[in-house]
């Protein structure tokens, strides 16, 4: 009877332990709630509550890598340049235009004497100097500081160590004026410096928070439209709220921006029915596939263009692949269309060419990269059949086996069938294997060489076709295949340095670059453009997307009552 | 009991010890590096990176390090959350896990229990087969898919609960009855099946024979005995919400520790991982504990201290 009694009383305080629980957390949600339909009810508030895919990792902007924090970035800290709505980069905390040396190399650059910190503290040419030695020094461990390399004076050796950070060549004249060097003219320069790594850093701030920099919402600091507020450092849930100390505050309308993080598209989805949400992140294939004629659907190209990969030499021997023909006869053997239409269905548009459309346009014409290089590979059975045989003469073989290396999502799995089926009904005696492997281990084989065929996708740096061209450099370190063309390295260098003042010249070299690449030694078979699909309620206007840097930025976003 | 008690924890330790050790070394084989834009750094930026983080020593010295922190009490710094201690992302996102995981252990044992005993004492009626039908129901469809259909028909079409997110008690009781589910159709199929069996023998036979009513005997003697094997799988049943709970987690958008353990492994967080995989054996193994010292306290035939042994 005693021990009953015992496991009873057990059983009990375990109870009132929930009941208490319960009530502690129910009451502080009451609270929450209270105030928040109180201050849409009573009063004009701009209040956009948003979904996102992915928690904040960082909210330091040197060692930021991914989407969610450069999109916190952009919202909350202007550099010298920020994007507009067409992605063309325009001075922000720069006053103007620079003065640029004869030779393009030294960059002055005036600041506005309006922009503050949201402590009050005025943003100043040394916030850029701090900001950029640090993310340079090896001890700040930034995954990004090559963005700096081969572009400001000295980088190169500081990130590896040879020289002290101090030596990097970027110098506060004065309080507002700052000079940079560069290593040779870069023409892209501009939406470099709208880059998170490029973004201006408080020193004595964040010298105080030390370690904690960047690591919960207090630990910040705006110069921007707006604040990052109850982030805890991990949370799936924060805010945005409206910058008082914002030199342009007069143009932002928005109070508050509610973000949660929602990992399930259902979610996300089903946040935004109810009204919850008034917009979600991307939506993953198979929702895309479902949502792309809702009402609400928006459609957006991003820059990233994905293609086949050939790997020439696996193991220290050639594979097929260092066949021009059989490489040839692949990239020509499948459908694009029919790809992105049914299979991807995201919005993705299919690519004849491996730079992506919308990332450059021609200096002087404005002609876009891509409708100006045109289509170098497109379907052709006939053809690809031809080239087939002729290279199965050439390795004296009738049957060849490839594997082919992908991520093992759902999306990535129906994809690599799609390609099997195309490329094995097309090309007699061609057996695909598929490995569907995850992303990590996706990357480690691709680094080491180890496939034959990789479903591969590539993001621009900066806003100019280089980006993507000099990948394929002998030895780059993403070529990844053993591709090495004496002609290429020529062109990617002259593009590079030869021309460096000559933009037109540039252009051109990129443009014959892209062409032997592609068309003649097809090195990579192109297949799509990836696009986003969003839903986003009417009454959000001026949300302004990007395909460079963040994804979004709110500074224009009014709420339509 | 404290001598017994004072043991178990020292194999505790030892136990943990173990696990910490062999986690390390089988996560040092996982391909690829712990760095987020891994595919656009060069080899050299590699290798500054990996001096950086120590991650360019050998494994046994990193290991040797690793023990050494941790026996500190430091569990290191999160990869995917730059500068983030691991006690920081443990302590933040453990709450949301225990509340919801005790809540469905909570409901789900006492509605099992009930249904089970209902199920016994009406055997073979359509009360029987009606709790027989909602206990395999529960033990046959995973918890996600609860968790997705209450969340459209409950809060999208009916709006009743949030959708989503982590707002006190409302938001959590979707995800409660979702993960409830599970334990409700184990306790109520070990109930019924006990119960039959302890209504079957002797001593029962022999309370009604003395004259007490059938109510009375099940109630005082019955239940409770057959409640003994129940305490058995409460362990394994933590450790399934644990485990179940990830899904649901991010079904619910709820900032918990089970969907952060996934998500660790899959980016090479190795500190992340080192931390909720000791959290989650700690976790079981207090469970575990409580278990034993609960059952001795409830079934006489149990004794915790050596003395009785043979």
């Amino acid at each position: 009877m005693k021990k009953s009694k015992n496991f009873l009383l057990l059983v009990i305080a375990l109870a009132v332990a929930m009941i208490i629980s319960a009530c502690g957390s129910g009451s502080e949600s009451s609270d929450g709630e209270g105030s928040d339909s109180g201050d849409t009810g009573s009063s004009e508030k701009q209040i956009f509550n948003m979904v996102e895919t992915a928690e904040i990792p960082t909210g330091d902007p040197a060692l930021a890598t991914d989407q969610a924090s450069f999109i916190v970035f952009g919202q909350t800290i202007e550099g010298l340049y920020v994007l507009d709505e067409n992605d063309k980069p325009v001075p922000a905390i720069a006053d103007g235009e620079p003065e640029i040396s004869e030779d393009g190399k030294e960059y002055t650059f005036k600041l506005r004497e309006d922009a503050k910190w949201d402590n009050g503290d005025p943003v100043t040419a040394n916030d850029f100097v701090y900001a950029w030695q640090r993310a340079v020094d090896p001890d700040t461990g930034s995954e990004y500081a090559y963005m700096f390399s081969g572009v400001i004076e000295n980088a190169e050796a500081i990130i590896s160590g040879d020289k002290d950070p101090e030596e990097l060549s970027v110098e506060a004249v004065d309080d507002y004026t700052l000079k940079l060097t560069l290593e040779q003219p870069i023409e892209y320069l501009n939406s470099l410096l709208a880059f998170g790594t490029y973004l201006p850093l408080n020193e004595e701030f964040v010298e105080e928070k030390g370690d904690k920099f960047g690591t919960n919402s207090d630990n910040m600091l705006a110069n921007g439209p707006f604040k990052l507020t109850e982030w805890d450092g991990s949370g799936l849930e924060w805010k945005y709220v409206k910058n008082d100390a914002y030199y342009d505050k007069e143009n932002v309308s928005l109070d508050e921006v509610n973000v949660q993080v929602a990992k399930k598209p259902s979610t996300a989805v089903n946040l935004f029915e109810t009204g919850e949400a008034d917009r979600t992140a991307a939506l993953s294939a198979e929702y895309a596939k479902q949502y792309k004629n809702h009402e609400n659907a928006s459609k957006f190209e991003e820059l990233s263009s994905w293609y086949l990969k050939f790997n020439q030499e696996r193991d220290g021997e050639d594979t097929p692949l260092a066949n021009e023909n059989i490489r040839k006869a692949l990239a020509m053997a499948f459908d694009k269309e029919s790809f992105t239409e049914t299979v991807l269905s995201n919005g993705s548009v299919p690519s004849d060419g491996y730079v992506p459309k919308g990332l450059a346009s021609n200096p002087e014409t404005d002609e876009d990269f891509r409708d100006e290089s045109g289509s170098l590979i497109s379907k052709d059975v006939e053809k690809a059949k031809e080239y087939w045989e002729k290279g199965l003469e050439e390795l004296g073989k009738d049957k060849i086996t490839l594997d082919y290396l992908s991520d093992d999502t759902e999306n990535a799995k129906t994809t690599s069938e799609y390609f099997k089926n195309q490329l094995e009904s097309n090309l007699d005696g061609l057996t695909i294997e598929l490995t569907n492997v995850p992303f990590k281990v996706r990357l480690d084989k691709t680094r080491k060489q180890n496939y034959d065929i990789v479903m591969h996708g590539w993001g621009p740096d900066y806003l100019d076709p280089m980006t993507f061209l000099d990948l394929f450099v002998t030895d780059g370190t993403n070529n990844e295949t053993s591709y090495s063309n004496k002609e290429y390295d020529q062109l990617i260098e002259d593009a590079k340095e030869k021309y460096a003042n000559d933009p037109e010249k540039r252009w051109e070299t990129m443009l014959e670059a892209e062409k032997l690449l592609v068309q003649e030694d097809t090195v990579v078979a192109p297949i799509y453009q990836r696009g986003r699909i969003t839903l986003i309620k009417p009454k959000v206007k001026g949300l302004v997307e990007h395909a460079f840097g963040p994804d979004y930025t709110l500074k224009n976003v009014t709420i339509e009552k | 009991m404290a001598k017994y008690i004072g043991k178990r924890i020292i194999f505790m330790i030892i136990t943990l010890f173990i696990i910490s050790s062999a986690t390390f070394f089988l996560m040092k084989f996982l391909p690829g590096t712990p760095f987020q834009n891994e595919e656009k750094l060069s080899e050299d930026q590699r290798e500054i990176l990996n001096e950086k983080y120590g991650l360019d020593q050998p494994i046994p010295v990193q290991y040797a390090n690793y023990m050494v922190n941790i026996a500190k009490g430091d569990l290191g710094v999160s990869f995917q959350f730059d500068n983030q201690p691991v006690t920081n992302l443990l302590k933040n996102r453990m709450g949301p896990s225990l509340q919801l995981g005790f809540q469905a252990m909570f409901i789900g044992t006492i509605i099992g229990i009930l249904l089970g005993v209902l199920a016994a004492m009406f055997q073979n009626t359509w009360i029987d087969y009606g709790s027989t039908f909602l206990a395999v129901l529960g033990k046959s469809i995973p918890s996600f898919v609860f968790a997705a259909v209450m969340q459209y028909y409950i809060g999208v079409k009916l709006e009743l609960l949030p959708v989503a997110s982590w707002d006190g008690f409302t938001s959590s009781i979707m995800p409660t009855i979702a993960l409830a589910i599970f334990p409700i159709a184990t306790a109520a199929r070990f109930m019924r099946t006990e119960l039959i069996e302890v209504l079957g023998s002797d001593y029962i036979t022999l309370a009604k024979a003395k004259g007490n009513s059938g109510m009375e005997v099940s109630f005082k003697h019955a239940i409770r005995n057959a409640l003994i094997p129940l305490i058995t799988v409460l362990g394994p049943m933590a450790v399934a919400l644990m485990t179940g709970s990830m899904v649901v987690e991010q079904i619910f958008a709820i900032p918990g520790i089970g969907e952060q353990f996934v998500k660790s492994i899959q980016t090479n967080d190795f500190p992340i991982i080192m931390g909720t995989t000791i959290f989650f054996a700690f976790l079981l193994m207090v469970i575990i504990l409580i278990i034993d010292i609960l059952y001795g306290i409830i079934d006489p035939r149990i004794r915790l201290t050596g003395g009785d042994k043979k």
